[in-house]
């Protein structure tokens, strides 16, 4: 009997423990394809990762706590990401002609939170490099995102980027999301 | 190649400059000298520094200086630099000093106005030494003159020259049209401060924001993409909604590059400029007829009127100062050397007014001045490219010819001709003032 029951603990111990490495798995593929889109420039995609009223937001400082109302570096929902996005695809975007790309390591993948219907809070750290023209600069910083399990995958509701560079001075600017 | 030595009386002409006025390293430093470090440069507002001993560091030219609140509420703008060694005396940009600075090195300390606290071990180190306690050697020194106008703070490294009102003289309307616009006649800063590098030299910025021909041209991309967002979103909404609309991105698309002569510039000794245009427009909105009310009710309606139908886009304050008075924005410009240029870019708060009338402003300052601007990168990219072209020897000048010979002088200030908007009036002006401060 006892026995019995040490087995069965056992065994959804197991199964528990697997449910959440395939979670961590499969958020952790997700986190490195949104950044490998970026890396492609396939801005579409991108956006389509994004709930319909998902938002992508990068505060200027780490004290803020809302998008709604205040300065911030990006804050864009899917309507202002089609505009940047045909900006930059716009032949005569003059910024966009000299050669630059993008280069993202994404990593620190953590569960922060995970609701019954598979909804999650996800924390990590990326790490980016551009290069443009001859210049190289760097970005560096932690993304939160707010994932909505749907039957295509997770959508995203909210992407928060701590960007540990946002507050020192800009050499030149940004021009598509980090 | 070596060069000879510019002569800068030749470099100015009416319509026409040489191009090391922008790229030669020895007229950057005369003219941090001679205008920089000479005229009326903002430092900041004075709710950046709210409680006593608040202070934010800036540069004026060449100099590290930093603008503090004192106990008895008066603002200083001091070098920061302790008077034993040097030393800077706050390396944060902005912070609180607490009762009094002191030095990281040696630990002099000082009042919040500069003068000299305390030395350590005074008596014993000091005594029959020429650093007595009332040398005023011994204290932070401070900049000439401060004035404050508004709110905001300016100040002038120079013991001489016009006040600060004499000095802005028709540009004071950028500050009296940003605060006039609240309830309260006041504003205040936004607590952030974008800031952005511009690698080209400060001259080039300048000229830019009054030059109206250039943003159906440099900012085609945006507009072009805005419109097409919103056709979309016109198509989406259903019947007797209103689609959202991207206008002040839009309108570069929409408003044909003709259209923008509609604009007109007036310009000002010193160099100031002013942009009148399309921001005088008029929305009828719930948000903008609740602000009308409540402005209603504090100026009266004949005031209101006179406040509301101010028409400007831009003011100039030359060298240092690029203000939307409508949009209650602005962007000081710090030269770091002749190739570089930091813009610090600010919002401000209309005192009183609604939330709504602040959100609108704000949706400007985050998508068309913050860092991830849907604008400025190509203006950004024009500049470099300016700067780069201007060091070559494919022609010594830069050309300020269009509309030269229309432009109508008016007792003091010289407007650019009816529907002349695209008028380079503005350039011609403003290296007119440069020119006058260079001969000093």
């Amino acid at each position: 009997m006892l026995k019995r029951l040490k087995k069965t603990v056992k065994k959804r111990l197991k199964a528990a423990v697997d449910g959440q490495h395939s979670v961590q798995h499969a958020v952790e593929q997700f986190l490195y394809h949104q950044a490998d889109l970026l890396d492609r420039k396939e801005w579409e995609r991108w956006i389509g990762l994004f709930a319909d009223d998902g938002i992508y937001w990068m505060p200027p400082e780490p004290s803020y706590t809302t998008w709604d109302g205040t300065p911030a570096i990006f804050a864009e929902d899917k309507n202002l990401m089609r505009v940047r996005m045909g900006r930059v695809l716009h032949p005569d975007a003059w910024s966009q002609r000299p050669l630059w790309g993008t280069n993202h390591v994404v990593s620190n993948v953590i569960l922060e939170k995970s609701q019954p219907n598979g909804d999650l809070v996800v924390r990590s750290r990326f790490h980016m490099l551009e290069l443009r023209r001859d210049d190289v600069r760097h970005f560096a910083g932690a993304y939160l995102h707010h994932l909505k399990k749907t039957q295509e995958g997770y959508r995203i509701k909210l992407q928060r980027v701590d960007m540990t560079n946002a507050q020192a001075a800009y050499d030149y600017v940004l021009q598509v999301w980090v | 190649m070596l060069r000879e030595p510019i002569d800068l009386a030749k470099c100015v002409e009416p319509d026409r400059v040489r191009r090391e006025v922008y790229t030669d390293p020895q007229i950057f430093e005369l003219e941090m000298q001679r205008i920089h470090e000479q005229v009326w440069i903002y430092c900041g507002h004075e709710s950046q520094v709210p409680k006593a001993g608040d202070y934010y560091t800036l540069q004026i030219g060449r100099q590290p200086m930093l603008m503090v609140r004192g106990a008895d509420g008066k603002i200083s703008v001091l070098y920061n630099r302790c008077p034993h060694r040097g030393n800077m005396m706050v390396g944060d940009r902005h912070g609180n000093a607490g009762e009094f600075f002191r030095c990281s090195y040696h630990a002099w300390t000082f009042h919040h106005d500069g003068k000299l606290r305390q030395i350590p071990m005074y008596e014993s180190g000091y005594t029959g030494t020429r650093f007595t306690r009332d040398n005023p050697d011994c204290s932070m020194k401070k900049a000439a003159r401060v004035e404050v106008y508004r709110g905001f703070v300016f100040a002038s490294l120079a013991k001489d020259g016009p006040t600060l009102k004499e000095f802005l003289g028709p540009a004071l309307v950028a500050f009296d049209d940003m605060c006039d616009r609240s309830p309260e006649g006041e504003v205040e800063v936004v607590p952030n401060c974008f800031r952005v590098i511009q690698h080209s030299n400060w001259k080039i910025f300048l000229e830019n924001q009054l030059d109206a021909l250039h943003p159906s041209v440099t900012h085609q991309s945006t507009g072009r993409a805005a419109h097409n967002v919103e056709k979309e979103l016109e198509k989406k909404a259903k019947k007797g909604e209103t689609a959202l609309k991207y206008h002040m991105l839009s309108a570069f698309a929409t408003v044909t590059i003709d259209k923008w002569d509609n604009f007109q510039t007036i310009n000002y000794p010193h160099g100031h400029c002013v942009l009148t245009g399309y921001m005088g427009l008029r929305p009828q909105d719930p948000d903008t007829l609740a602000y009308d009310k409540i402005m209603i009710k504090a100026y009266g309606q004949k005031r209101f009127e006179e406040i509301v139908g101010v028409n400007i886009h831009h003011v100039i304050v030359y060298p240092g100062l690029s203000v939307q008075s409508p949009l209650q924005q602005l962007r000081a410009i710090r030269p770091l050397g002749v190739d570089r240029t930091l813009t610090e870019i600010w919002h401000f708060r209309l005192k009183g007014a609604p939330e709504a009338i602040y959100r609108r402003s704000l949706a400007y300052y985050n998508l068309v001045n913050s860092p991830a601007t849907l604008v400025n990168a190509d203006d950004l990219e024009n500049f470099w490219k300016c700067h780069q072209g201007l060091s070559s020897d494919g022609g010594d000048w830069v050309t300020f010819g269009r509309h030269f010979g229309h432009d109508i002088d008016k007792d003091g200030h010289v407007e650019s001709a009816p529907n002349c908007g695209t008028s380079e009036a503005p350039m011609r002006n403003q290296m007119k003032a440069w020119a006058e401060y260079m001969r000093a």
